[in-house]
Order: structure tokens, then C-alpha cells, then sequence
């Protein structure tokens, strides 16, 4: 199923009035998100970026429902929905947990863990931006190495990023798909397939970060795409273990054509102490994990 | 129209919430209070009750799914103890800060470290300030009982309700508790009526970030600010002593056990020492004023059962003109004294010529056995001082400890 920008829903469930930063990636993904699952649809976030999209009391811009919980409980507070709206007889709503990667690589981890191994019925959204970034860019286990943060100032983070989406297959979801906001297309086919599927559905999104990562704001669709144009960020779906490649990295895949690492990194301010033996080191470890990569989808 | 049965606290505990037809169920284990969820798991399997369990990884994730459920207008129910409960301490403020209606009983446990699995209060009393109702409970008939009247009271004035009773004491021992029919319960307690419904035509974004002004809405009225909601929650609890009372009347045309006094009391109109305990401590203490009162010391008990609201006005008329009250406690606020013992003083301020002298004890830490012998102890020591100047400025420890 292939899903051409003009084809998408004209209903907007993102208002204008949302108080994220300049160039944030998320509204973009989060309107392609909204326009998949629909106005039946109940949010549960904690306090991250996405809590200041929502803006403050009285008013929102987001025309669906959603609760806050605490920054540890998003996917408690999923299994919480998902339970209290079958009791009381509304299983047509879909619940999306929706979590940083503070709160879902770091402190989340316990109860999305739990959920998923209990197969609870939702769509859990971790939106990668690979630092704390709402709270003013600190490091989290999402921060990959030679990234300087405000609590790595001195010397960039030393250990590359955690391999969580690893860890979520180890869990066998219903599904699992990898996402980038700068592919609106490919992210909007993947929640309607994810919102007919039975069970826990894992989705990674990376949302690049001008503030964050250091670039200017009007390059932000650009910083995701030469994310994945270096497969820095592939773009895959594992559906009952059958793993695919979608999208732009299924194309790269098909023609050979992988821009080199060193591109990104030149591109922002918070790789700027790297060396070049570290960015070869980042270039190696992307190029290991595209390998086995296109060795599971035997090409 | 009704019977009995022998069960523990914990089973009570259980029953209680199969009458009241929860709806989701989260909980996790921890010692005294397992078998409640392992009761209800059962229920649940065999289709006795009508529920979605959820086994939650974790306490914290427990009160997050209760919250959640009770959001979208589910009757949530949990249980917990001791370090299950401090795990949970930022969900109880969520909780009551999101006005949802959960009824959590909590088996009574130490803290650690070091590791205790006995009773004391430790752990509730350190949650005083969570924002939730606390009830406490004088038997097994009584844990049953408030269950039914906690999710009576919650609905009414949307605040959650921890029913508080000692581990082992009462979650591990069998009494006689009569059990009312379903019909009986469903007469007293009607399905929850959620005060909003989710509507895709009307979303709304719940408990989202609240500036500390009132702001316009979209309709140009203020809205409140923080404050603003923080001091509804607590005119919500202030309020609720009255609501607690009026359905503990109500309890007692339904099923004829009143809970319309927010104190047990037991001798205390002509006592010239009063015994001001909490949970199963009233009971000792109950038999020692008995045996007090052969030995000719006009001794009395009153047990406070609504902790939070605190019932205030109903303490100070029973302490008022008292010689002497010695409180009795399983708890302690480290660096000052029981919490109790410093919030039924402050209840008395004012009380100028009418204020009783005020002696603290600690006891029964970790399961420490408390017998009516030890009580009596505590009035001795308290009959022994002579004025206010005499009592020590910290609490007396009743351990027998090396």
C-alpha cells in the first residue's frame, strides 16, 4: 500500500497554536499520525515535548482526546485506557501512547516492557530525539556517541545509542515499524496498517531537533531525510517476525546509493568535537547494522 | 439478607471488591496484601466477577493503570503495602490530583530498610499528604464495610480512598464478617456515574500543563490556575468528612452497621485518660482500659478511624476537659514524634484550661507484639507525669529493645 501526499486526509486534528519550538519534527509526524488513526483516538502522554504541542490549560490545539500521566506510567496508563474502554464497552477507540526517548528508552522502559509482554491492545509511539530535550537538552540513552548535551558539555557522550528497537522485537509485538517525520508518506502508511492490527504495536520515530542537535530550523525535513539517506535511520516494518524494508531505505537498499555518514554529522553543531576516528567509528557502525539490515530482507 | 463467613482481612479485603463490581483490577504483589489480587484473580478466571485484571510489572504502573481506567470511567482497584505503596507515591498525588474515584486498600507494612514484612503504619501515615481520603480499619468486618463505603464516598466528592488495616493483624487473621448480598450492595452503591465522557466532537486534553494565573477559555471565562485546582482538591477533602458521615448513616439503614462517628470511642464519657490510637491498636487497647478500669483507672479509647479529612471538631469535643491522653502509635515522623500524636495536639490548640496533657508512645514497630499489658504501660507512665512540664518533648519508645 502506497500512499502519495495528495492522497492524504484533508482533516486536520493539529490546529494551529501548537507551542512547540521552531523546526520541531514532531508536529509534522504527529498531523500524519492524527490523520491515520482518526478522531477515535485517545492520547496518553507524559511531560515531554509533546505535552507542550498539547499547549496549556484551557486550551489545546489537538482535536483528540488525550490524557497526561506521569513521565515513568505511559504505557501503564495505555493498559489503563485500554482496559477501562473495554469494560465500558468502546473498544472502536484506539489507544496511542505516545513518549520520548527519555521516557521510553530511559525511565519508561519498566512499563512498556510489561505492557507489551502482557500483549496489550495499543500503538506505543516513541519519538527519538535523542536527548532530553524538553527539559534543555540532557543526555539520554537515545544520545549517540560524540553527541555533546548540556550533562555531556565537556566530553561528548562516550557510548553509542541504545539498540532499543532490538529490544522491543525481543518482546515479538504484533508490530513493529520504524519511522522518520521527514517521510510523512511511509509514517502515515504504517499507523493505518498498525491501527487494524491486533496487540502491542511498537513504532520508532525519529524527529530530528534543530535546538537540540544545532541547525537551522528550515533544514530540520532535511536533517531526517539525510538521516536515513545514510541509514543513520532505517526505515523497516516487522510484521508476525517477517521483517521489510520500506520506503527510501527499501529504495537505497535496491539502487546501492548510501550517502556517507560524515554528512550528517557536518550538519550540526552537536557532533562538532567529534574526530574523525570517531566519525569512523559512526560510519562502521552504521554500515554493520545496514548489513544485517539488508541481509533479513535477503537482499 | 447477608451471611456469615470466617475470613481474613485480605479476603474481606477481596470480597468487598467483587460486591462493589470493580471493574479494572491492577495490582502487583507484595506481602501482607498478595492475596487480595490472587482472590480477585480468581474471581475474574472463574467469571464471578466481571472485570479486566491487569498484572501489572510494577506498583507505580498499578496506580498508573488505575488511573487511567478510572479516567475514561471504569471503577478502578488496587492494593498495596509498605514499600509497594512509597513506590507508588507519585501516582497517589496524580491520582488525587486528577479527582479519580480508586479505592485502594492498603495492608498495613513497615518500611525498610532494614526489611520488615510486619505491621506498623509507616507506610500510610507517610502518604498523609497525597491528597487521598485515609480510612483505617478496627477488624475484618470493618475492611469489608468501608470498601463498600470508600467507592460510595470517592464517587460523590472524586477523590481516591485508601482503606488502611494492619498486615498480619487483620490481612492474615480470621474473623467472623458478615457479608451482605449482592442485591444489598448494588441497592447502596449504583453503577459509577463518570463525570465526563470521551467525545471525538468534544475532545479534551486531560491534566495538561497549568499556568499559575486563571487564563480565559475558548468561551472567554477564566479558567482556574494551579491554585486554583489544589485548593478545589482540598475543599474536596474538607467537604468529604461530611459526605463520609452522611453515607456511614446511610451504611447503616442498608446493611445496620453504622460508621456515622468518625471515632470509635469505647468508655470515654467518664475516663480521665484517654487512649488515642488508630487501626487494630484500638482493640488493645480497648481490652486494656478494661482491665484499666479492675484496677480502678478510669481509662477510655478513641480510635480514630477518618484520618484523612481529619475529624478535627469531633476530637476536640471528645478530648475537651480530659486529664490526661496518651497516643498511642505505630508510626513516627523522624525527628519530631508520631504524626498522630502531633496532629490530634494541634487539633486541641486553643483548648485553653480544657487541654488534656499529651503523652506520645511508639510501639509495635515491624510486627513488635503489642499486648493490653504494654497499653496499660502507656498509661501508667502517662498517669505518672504530673503536668505538661513533666513530658518529655519527644515520644516514648515501648520496645523493650537492646
Amino acid at each position: 500500500m502506497a500512499t502519495a501526499i495528495m492522497d492524504l486526509p484533508e482533516k486536520e486534528y493539529i490546529l494551529p497554536g501548537t507551542r512547540t519550538c521552531a523546526g520541531c519534527g514532531l508536529p509534522i509526524a504527529y498531523r500524519h499520525i492524527l490523520k491515520a488513526l482518526g478522531p477515535k483516538t485517545v492520547v496518553t502522554l507524559p511531560a515531554c515535548c509533546l505535552t507542550i504541542l498539547h499547549g496549556m490549560y484551557p486550551k489545546t490545539p489537538v482535536a483528540v482526546n488525550s490524557v497526561n500521566n506521569t513521565f515513568a506510567s505511559t504505557a501503564a496508563s495505555a493498559s489503563g485506557l485500554v482496559a477501562g474502554l473495554k469494560v465500558t464497552g468502546r473498544e472502536d477507540y484506539t489507544v496511542l501512547a505516545m513518549a520520548g526517548d527519555g521516557g521510553t528508552f530511559d525511565m519508561g522502559i519498566q512499563a512498556l516492557s510489561g505492557a507489551a509482554e502482557r500483549q496489550t491492545h495499543f500503538i506505543y509511539v516513541c519519538y527519538d530525539n535523542e536527548a532530553y530535550m524538553n527539559t534543555g537538552v540532557q543526555r539520554s540513552s537515545a544520545t549517540p556517541a560524540g553527541a555533546v548535551t548540556t550533562t555531556t558539555p565537556v566530553r561528548p557522550k562516550e557510548q553509542p545509542k541504545k539498540d532499543f528497537i532490538q529490544i522491543m522485537e525481543a518482546h515479538h509485538p504484533a508490530y513493529l515499524a520504524t519511522t522518520c517525520s521527514s517521510y510523512p508518506a511511509d509514517l502515515y502508511n504504517k499507523f493505518v496498517k498498525a491501527k487494524e492490527i491486533r496487540g502491542t504495536r511498537f513504532i520508532h520515530l525519529a524527529v530530528p531537533c534543530p535546538a537540540g542537535w544545532g541547525f537551522p530550523t528550515r533544514q530540520t525535513v532535511k536533517m531526517g531525510r539525510l538521516a536515513v539517506e545514510t541509514a543513520v535511520v532505517v526505515l523497516y516494518e516487522v510484521e508476525d517476525g517477517r521483517f521489510r524494508l520500506t520506503g527510501k531505505s527499501l529504495n537505497m537498499a535496491k539502487t546501492g546509493r548510501k550517502r556517507p555518514v560524515s554528512e550528517y554529522v557536518a550538519g550540526q553543531a552537536r557532533f562538532k568535537k567529534m574526530t574523525p576516528e570517531q566519525v569512523e567509528a559512526f560510519q562502521q557502525w552504521v554500515d554493520q547494522r545496514w548489513e544485517r539490515l539488508l541481509e533479513r530482507a535477503g537482499i | 439478607m447477608g451471611r456469615n463467613k470466617i475470613l481474613t482481612g485480605n479476603e474481606a479485603a477481596a470480597l468487598a471488591a467483587k460486591l462493589c463490581r470493580v471493574q479494572v483490577v491492577a495490582a502487583y504483589p507484595i506481602t501482607p496484601q498478595s492475596k487480595i489480587p490472587e482472590v480477585l484473580s480468581e474471581y475474574v478466571e472463574r467469571g464471578e466477577l466481571d472485570a479486566e485484571f491487569v498484572r501489572v510489572e510494577s506498583e507505580h504502573s498499578a496506580m498508573g493503570v488505575c488511573i487511567s481506567a478510572s479516567l475514561v470511567g471504569a471503577r478502578a482497584f488496587t492494593a498495596t503495602a509498605s514499600n509497594g505503596l512509597a513506590y507508588m507515591h507519585e501516582q497517589l498525588h496524580w491520582a488525587a490530583g486528577a479527582r479519580v474515584p480508586i479505592v485502594m486498600p492498603v495492608s498495613n507494612r513497615g518500611l525498610g530498610a532494614p526489611w520488615t514484612i510486619l505491621n506498623d503504619m509507616q507506610d500510610t501515615m507517610s502518604q498523609r499528604d497525597t491528597g487521598w481520603i485515609q480510612l483505617y480499619c478496627m477488624d475484618n468486618q470493618e475492611v469489608l464495610d468501608q470498601i463498600l463505603l470508600a467507592y460510595k464516598v470517592a464517587e460523590r466528592v472524586l477523590v481516591p480512598v485508601m482503606v488502611c488495616f494492619d498486615g498480619f493483624r487483620l490481612s492474615h487473621t480470621m474473623m467472623p464478617v458478615e457479608i451482605p448480598d449482592q442485591d444489598q450492595v448494588d441497592a447502596y452503591l449504583p453503577p459509577l456515574q463518570a463525570p465526563y465522557h470521551l467525545d471525538p466532537e468534544n475532545p479534551v486534553n486531560i491534566n495538561p500543563v497549568v499556568l499559575t494565573d486563571p487564563l480565559p477559555g475558548p468561551d472567554g471565562r477564566p479558567h482556574p490556575g494551579y491554585m486554583g485546582f489544589r485548593q478545589r482538591l482540598q475543599e474536596a477533602l474538607e467537604s468529604s468528612l461530611q459526605v463520609i458521615l452522611e453515607e456511614g448513616r446511610l451504611f447503616k439503614e442498608h446493611f445496620g452497621r453504622s460508621y456515622e462517628d468518625p471515632l470509635y470511642r469505647y468508655r470515654t464519657e467518664d475516663a480521665r485518660l484517654i487512649f488515642v490510637t488508630m487501626g487494630s491498636l484500638s482493640s488493645e487497647a480497648t481490652e486494656a482500659v478494661d482491665i484499666l478500669r479492675e484496677e480502678g483507672v478510669a481509662a477510655g479509647v478513641i480510635g480514630i478511624r477518618v484520618f484523612r479529612p481529619f475529624p478535627k471538631k469531633a476530637l476536640r469535643e471528645a478530648l475537651a476537659g480530659k486529664e490526661t491522653m496518651a497516643v498511642v502509635e505505630k508510626a513516627v515522623s523522624y525527628g519530631y514524634e508520631g504524626a498522630l500524636a502531633s496532629e490530634v495536639k494541634a487539633a486541641l490548640y486553643g483548648l485553653n484550661g480544657a487541654q488534656p496533657l499529651a503523652a506520645n508512645f511508639i510501639l509495635g514497630l515491624g510486627g513488635k507484639d503489642v499486648k493490653p499489658a504494654d497499653v496499660c504501660e502507656a498509661a501508667r507512665r502517662a498517669l505518672a507525669f504530673s503536668g505538661p512540664d513533666e513530658v518529655p518533648d519527644r515520644p516514648i519508645w515501648l520496645s523493650n529493645e537492646v
